[in-house]
């Protein structure tokens, strides 16, 4: 049954509001509703968007103590886990011995235990590599019976105060347990569209209870993964698969920030070689903001070089659209360091023609977060 | 009126042949982004790819349906795209061809055909 895909507790709540379900991840997903991408998108950064995130794998790691977790974790990517304070999260990624990125993903201490929550099309192997390279001493334990919701948007904040006010005291990136829908909820400051927000764990018991709360509300639309993208490109982040993977090191995809002193002085995480190589030497190719001087989109693919005329390709597209809230067409892709100054008109191959585009600065919109 | 099925609409206005996409292609294909139209005077054969149109979401061919020449695209959709998704039968229409042999035609669906299709 290869052709089986699972379904989120929200999926008769999708198809009641008319979405358009594809194949994603493994999971029948909303890419979008009966308002379409744009205004999904325009309604998220005017107002607050729901979205269905439950393909996410959410993991719980759990020792004799946090510190204990932490520094299991810390072989494995180079974040400080261990001065990570308690009630906070941080983005992250999983290395490979290359330097490259096996996953990138959230991670939160919980007092007792770390929370994380990893791409959908990694959990397995995420699980499994793991499992395999901890102390067996450490539970890593995937969650199947928790749902995942993301609302976001600049009135993301007033929607959740009306069910618990104290959600106002929280700033960017802290995690807490907060009582919704009459149930416990691990809802976190953070989200994946440049825009103030929450990601809000629920348990599957009464996760639709609260997604029909939260989707009655006058300010409140369903956003499918269609708008889901065009808002993290705008606000640019990487797409695990598209902008970043194995074989992509964290210094060239520009995502050095994450990278605590620590662990930059130190090294002790896979592919410490190379990424610590590169973050003192420079790498040769750089993540970067690129915007076409036309109308026409340029897409994932499309191969970029210096002029109209030359022959040596000097980067490519790995995500890229028209971007609602810019009013034009944006993307993302990698060039050559020597083309990544912000302003360089280049060439992007599309049906066969070049059309120039500049290199840009990430991102193209926002942040607004709270900090 | 005819109808392709790429979902293309094709009406004899005068001694030419204008050419669309129909409602159903403009809802399935989602907010419409940027469209670019063939040269005036280009002359096109049956399922050339005459023009680009690109969605939020993809982007996609639209074919010659027809043998000619292009007498005029529709400059309005090319400024405004969105007019597209707004009225595809109407102001939203792509361009009008000289048809070489305008029995060619006959190949395409009458509406009711066309409706089955997509129901």
């Amino acid at each position: 049954m290869t052709d089986e895909h699972l379904r989120t507790s929200f999926y008769d709540l999708h198809l009641r509001q008319g979405a358009k379900m594809v194949h994603f991840a493994g999971y029948e997903m909303p890419v979008q509703y009966p308002l379409g991408v744009m205004k999904e998108h325009l309604h998220t950064r005017q107002k607050a968007g729901l979205f269905d995130v439950s393909h996410m794998g959410q993991l719980v790691l759990r020792g004799k103590s946090y510190e204990q977790v932490a520094a299991e974790l810390e072989t494995l990517i180079p974040m400080d886990v261990i001065n990570l304070k308690e009630g906070r999260q941080r983005y992250g990624f999983l290395t490979n011995e290359n330097g490259g990125i096996r996953d990138d993903i959230m991670f939160a201490n919980r007092g007792d235990h770390i929370f994380l929550v990893v791409n959908a099309a990694c959990v397995e192997a995420d699980l499994a590599y793991l499992r395999k390279n901890i102390s067996p001493e450490i539970n890593v334990k995937h969650l199947k019976n928790r749902s995942l919701l993301a609302l976001q948007g600049p009135m993301a904040e007033r929607v959740l105060a009306e069910h618990y006010p104290a959600i106002c005291d929280m700033t960017f990136m802290d995690v807490e347990t907060i009582p919704l829908a009459g149930s416990e909820c691990w809802v976190s400051r953070s989200g994946y569209t440049g825009e103030d927000g929450f990601e809000i764990s629920v348990p599957e018991t009464v996760a639709v209870d609260l997604a029909n709360t939260l989707v009655m509300h006058d300010n409140v639309e369903l956003i499918g993964l269609g708008a889901r993208d065009s808002l993290r490109l705008e606000a640019g982040l990487c797409l695990y698969g598209h902008d970043i993977d194995v074989h992509t090191s964290p210094i060239e995809a520009g995502l050095s920030w994450a990278i605590q002193h620590r662990r930059k002085d130190h090294g002790g995480f896979p592919g410490a070689d190379r990424i610590l190589r590169d973050l003192a030497n420079g790498q040769s190719q750089k993540r970067v903001g690129l915007q076409p001087v036309g109308k026409a989109p340029m897409r994932e693919g499309s191969e970029l070089f210096q002029t109209e005329g030359s022959l040596e390709k000097i980067g490519m597209i790995t995500s890229g659209g028209f971007g609602p809230t810019v009013g034009a067409p944006v993307s993302m892709g990698y060039v050559s360091s020597e083309f990544a100054q912000p302003g360089t008109t280049i060439f992007g191959e599309v049906r066969g023609k070049r059309l120039p585009v500049k290199t840009a600065e990430l991102p193209f919109t926002g942040p607004n977060f709270k900090r | 009126m005819k109808f392709t099925e790429e979902h293309e609409w094709l009406r004899i206005e005068d001694d030419l042949v204008v050419v669309g996409i129909t409602e159903h292609a403009s809802t399935q294909l989602g907010d419409i982004v940027f469209v670019e139209l063939p040269d005036e005077g280009q002359t096109v054969s049956k399922d050339d790819e005459a023009a680009v149109i690109e969605s939020v979401k993809a982007a996609s061919d639209i074919l010659a349906p027809i043998d000619g020449e292009i007498i005029e695209v529709n400059q309005a959709i090319i400024d405004e795209p969105s007019k597209i998704n707004e009225d595809p039968l109407g102001v939203g229409w792509f361009f009008k061809i000289k048809p070489d042999d305008l029995s060619q035609m006959d190949d395409y669906m009458d509406e009711r055909s066309y409706n089955k299709l997509i129901a």
